[in-house]
């Protein structure tokens, strides 16, 4: 068994023998050993569709805001991560959206 | 128009857009398209915006000159929405332009965003009139005991001003996003695709369109392909194409019946089972098709390649031309930073005698059909001076790098190249990277 054998070593010697496209398929199995088997599939399809969706309920906010009253709301994480759950979006946690004012640097 | 490619010698003739490193995303490119003259040429971009340039005809009497575009007319086209009901951002980002026919003197183009298409009116003023006897020049009005005589308005010259007005607006027909519109050679009626439906309009009707594609499955857990891309053909007002996220082109005839779910026929290159992958199938994605001017043939791109197809032939592709092969053994970078999902688009030059397409590292491709010959460009400010013949440039697989190569671990791939455009008469090609524009011409000694 080639236990001592680095890793970069290894995919070489499989590059001789299978196509390019099968050495990087087995590096990204390596890396990422729960990824499924249908890549083209539906999950990867379904996100494709659901592009542009923001998750904001003035229902379950102001609910919120009712419940908690003196409490502070949870606030989103800085980054611009996908928010669902438990966690109430706010108001704010939606990017303004604002068309451009600017002429388009194109123009000169 | 020239010879053969290899005897093209191609120089810069304008760069166009901010040298700022940074990338302001409203700036960044999303779509190129010449009129069917080549006189205008109008890109859109993420911020919603369009510019269109004019070739400046007095030059095109000096070939050295004739690809000078100017600025002819800047507007917002789409605005960004939000759907409340869905909860959905709208970005307004133009994914489309295409030119309607010239009938008049006003251009008329249709513009699309992931949602709604607008269809603008862009018109010349170069008079305007004078001498009202009710109104002031500035526009106030005169107090009528003042008038003592009449006189009768004349039209002056003034100032070419260019006004682009929104004509028509078609839009809640699409509940997925548009990537495609596609106007018929009838003049009449045009398409517009989504991930899922095609549907078909009248140019002066917006609050009807019909549905001619669906291929929604009944319960979307059993999606397996989306639509990527769709045409009308040239010039059979009948024929219309798309394309798949699973490599397929399927032709269409709408005489055969209103809901075109059943193709006429399928374009499909068999794949040998054995060399499968992870990837396969998403390299095989088409990202864009366009049929030649003759009407002949159609062209796709997939992720690695450029494949014409002969439409008399469904089984295999006339001729497949490799854009940058060298990237095979890099795949599982290219999915992990995403790059993998880059959809580029191609085109055909006017006689249908060479195709071009884009690549990373502001490198682009054109191949010649007629004398089985390619060639790898860089658009670069730094790597080309005006009217200077740009230099071809090679990519190194692995193995010794030799000089003046480029090795594919130092390719930068945030600089890409989706979008080009041929003029439909001239060697002049039009290239955008990120944000900026570039305008080349063949020398033509």
């Amino acid at each position: 068994r080639l236990a001592n054998v680095p890793q970069s070593l290894l995919i070489e010697v499989e590059d001789k023998v299978i196509s390019p496209e099968k050495a990087e398929e087995a590096k990204l199995k390596a890396r990422y050993p729960n990824l499924g088997h249908k890549p083209g599939g539906s999950d990867l399809l379904r996100k494709r569709l659901q592009k542009g969706q923001k998750y904001f309920d003035s229902g379950d906010y102001n609910m919120a805001k009712a419940k908690i009253k003196n409490k502070q709301l949870p606030t989103a994480a800085p980054e611009k991560t996908e928010i669902t759950g438990d966690h109430i979006p706010t108001p704010q946690d939606l990017p303004q959206r604002k068309p451009s004012l600017v002429a388009s640097k194109l123009a000169g | 128009m020239a010879g053969a490619g290899g005897d093209m010698q191609w120089c810069l003739s304008q760069a166009k857009g901010s040298l700022d490193d940074d990338v302001t995303e409203a700036d960044i490119i999303s779509t190129l398209e010449f009129n069917h003259t080549g006189e205008l040429l109008a890109t859109g971009d993420k911020g919603g915006r369009i510019v269109i340039f004019q070739q400046e005809i007095e030059n095109k009497r000096q070939p050295q000159y004739r690809s000078e575009y100017n600025v002819y007319s800047t507007f917002q086209s789409h605005e960004p929405e939000f759907d409340y009901l869905k909860s959905l951002e709208i970005e307004e980002k133009i994914n489309k332009i295409r030119w309607i026919p010239q009938k008049n003197a006003a251009h008329f183009l249709l513009s699309t965003n992931d949602k709604t298409i607008k269809l603008w009116k862009i018109s010349e003023r170069d008079k305007r009139p004078e001498g009202y006897n009710l109104k002031e020049e500035d526009g106030r009005y005169r107090d009528p005991s003042t008038v003592t005589s009449l006189r009768v308005p004349v039209f002056r010259p003034m100032d070419l001003m260019v006004e682009a007005s929104p004509r028509k607006v078609f839009a809640n027909a699409h509940t997925y996003h548009i990537n495609s519109v596609s106007v018929n050679s009838d003049n009449e009626t045009y398409l517009s695709a989504d991930d899922l439906r095609i549907n078909l309009w009248h140019l002066e009707i917006t609050d009807r369109s019909f549905n001619i594609v669906d291929i929604k499955p009944a319960n979307m857990e059993e999606l397996t392909e989306v639509i990527t891309a769709a045409e009308f053909h040239p010039h059979q007002c009948n024929t219309f194409v798309y394309s798949s996220s699973k490599g397929t082109i399927r032709m269409c005839d709408m005489r055969a019946s209103a809901l075109c779910d059943k193709h006429s026929k399928m374009f499909e290159e068999p794949e040998d089972p054995s060399n499968r992958s992870f990837f396969s199938e998403i390299i095989s994605s088409i990202s864009d098709v366009k049929f030649s001017h003759s009407g002949r043939y159609m062209m796709t791109r997939d992720y690695l390649s450029v494949k014409i197809w002969d439409l008399n032939m469904e089984s295999k592709p006339v001729e497949t031309y490799q854009v940058h092969e060298y990237l095979r053994s890099k795949l599982c970078s290219l999915y992990e930073n995403d790059c993998i999902f880059d959809k580029f688009e191609c085109c055909w030059n006017g006689n249908d005698s060479m195709v071009m397409t884009g690549s990373y590292n502001n490198f682009f491709r054109m191949f010649d059909r007629d004398h089985r010959w390619d060639v790898t460009l860089e658009a670069s400010r730094e790597n080309s001076k005006p009217f200077q013949v740009i230099k071809p440039r090679k990519v190194c697989a692995g193995g010794k790098r030799k000089k003046d190569e480029i090795s594919v671990d130092s390719l930068d791939f945030n600089k890409k190249i989706l979008h080009t455009a041929w003029h439909p008469q001239d060697s002049i090609i039009v290239v955008a990277t990120t944000n900026n524009l570039y305008i080349f011409q063949d020398k033509m000694n």
